[in-house]
């Protein structure tokens, strides 16, 4: 077998092992309702170590402080937004997946529509000036005649 | 030319949005906490866990907390600086072991040099979460009411020593004065 053929299988197995290494969030199952909404609302949440990871997923020792605080919360009978309030206070929205509505995040939020919109506006401008121009400018009596000129059958000219 | 203008400026806006963006360092998260109440705690004292340090403590003066710990690497690298500032007194350093075992700490300022007034055994990273810990070294200057009006992510450089927490440490000092007077 030559070598590159090798090369194949072996990148292929790179991209297998890291999800084979990456393990679940370890959830301690002694109530199985808290776990549950645990690991729903740690979706939502955004371990500050590793960005991209959510809270439910990292295996960061924040996010297990940050898990372990949120368990003792609920337990605590405090309800999601109360914990969200709380991570919020102390870790800003970017902990949010869901960054909120406000004035700071406005151009987040409907930049994309004005973008559109934006688009769109130019895209029938655009498209409306094409067509007055075609419109506008009909073709002259010298020019009809030419036309007519040059689609004659056998004038043997191919050019004008 | 005047067709090319247009897309001309919207890429030139394009590549500086790019540029600023991969300037910006994206660990650095804006802490809501600046200008904001420092959280309380009351934590064993690293040397001494028999007495108590709390941040209620510190009312009445300007100071730094710095959150250490003998596993983190930039702790190692700030620390000479840290020794350098806490010998010119302009400002007490008191430290939050962050997550650390007792005797490694205390083992690493042995070996190290000790910059800390004082320094609290935060174990289980309560209190860090508190302060929106989530990379030590980290650093907070906490005004005489208790306000935290600065909070430095990774370790303090000579550049924001001398450009952000001295000029603020003069001005916060400073206030007292006109208060009394």
């Amino acid at each position: 077998m030559r070598p590159s053929r090798l090369l194949l299988p072996l990148l292929l197995l790179c991209c297998i092992a890291p999800v084979v290494n990456a393990k679940e969030a370890q959830s301690s199952a002694d109530d199985p309702a808290i776990e549950k909404r645990l690991m729903k609302l740690s979706q939502e949440l955004r371990c500050l170590v590793c960005q991209n990871e959510t809270l439910a997923d990292s295996r960061a020792d924040l996010a297990e402080d940050l898990r372990r605080e949120i368990r003792e919360q609920m337990k605590a009978g405090k309800s999601d937004q109360e914990i969200i309030a709380f991570l919020t206070q102390r870790y800003g929205d970017f902990v949010l997946y869901r960054p909120p509505v406000k004035p700071t995040t406005y151009l987040l939020w409907f930049g994309p529509f004005v973008l559109l919109l934006a688009g769109l506006a130019i895209l029938f401008r655009y498209v409306k000036q094409r067509r007055d121009s075609i419109n506008d400018q009909p073709l002259t009596n010298e020019e009809h005649a030419r036309v007519a000129e040059l689609l004659r059958p056998g004038t043997g000219k191919e050019t004008a | 030319m005047g067709r090319y203008l247009i897309p001309l400026v919207l890429f030139i806006v394009l590549v500086v949005f790019l540029a600023i963006g991969l300037g910006r360092d994206p660990h650095e998260v804006p802490s809501p906490l600046i200008n904001k109440a420092a959280p309380g705690f009351q934590l064993p004292q690293l040397k001494d866990p028999s007495k108590k340090f709390s941040a209620q403590d510190m009312r009445g003066k300007v100071w730094l907390l710095n959150v250490w710990a003998s596993w983190c690497v930039s702790c190692r690298e700030e620390h000479p600086l840290l020794l350098e500032y806490s010998r010119t007194a302009a400002v007490p350093i008191y430290g939050l072991n962050y997550k650390d075992q007792r005797e490694d700490a205390i083992a690493w300022l042995g070996e190290l040099g000790d910059p800390y007034v004082l320094s609290a055994s935060d174990v289980d990273g309560r209190v860090g979460i508190d302060y929106g810990v989530y990379g030590a070294p980290e650093t907070y200057l906490i005004d005489r009411n208790g306000v935290i009006r600065f909070k430095q992510i990774g370790a303090v450089t000579p550049d924001v020593w001398e450009k952000k927490i001295l000029p603020l440490v003069k001005e916060l000092n400073g206030n007292k004065f006109q208060g009394i007077n």
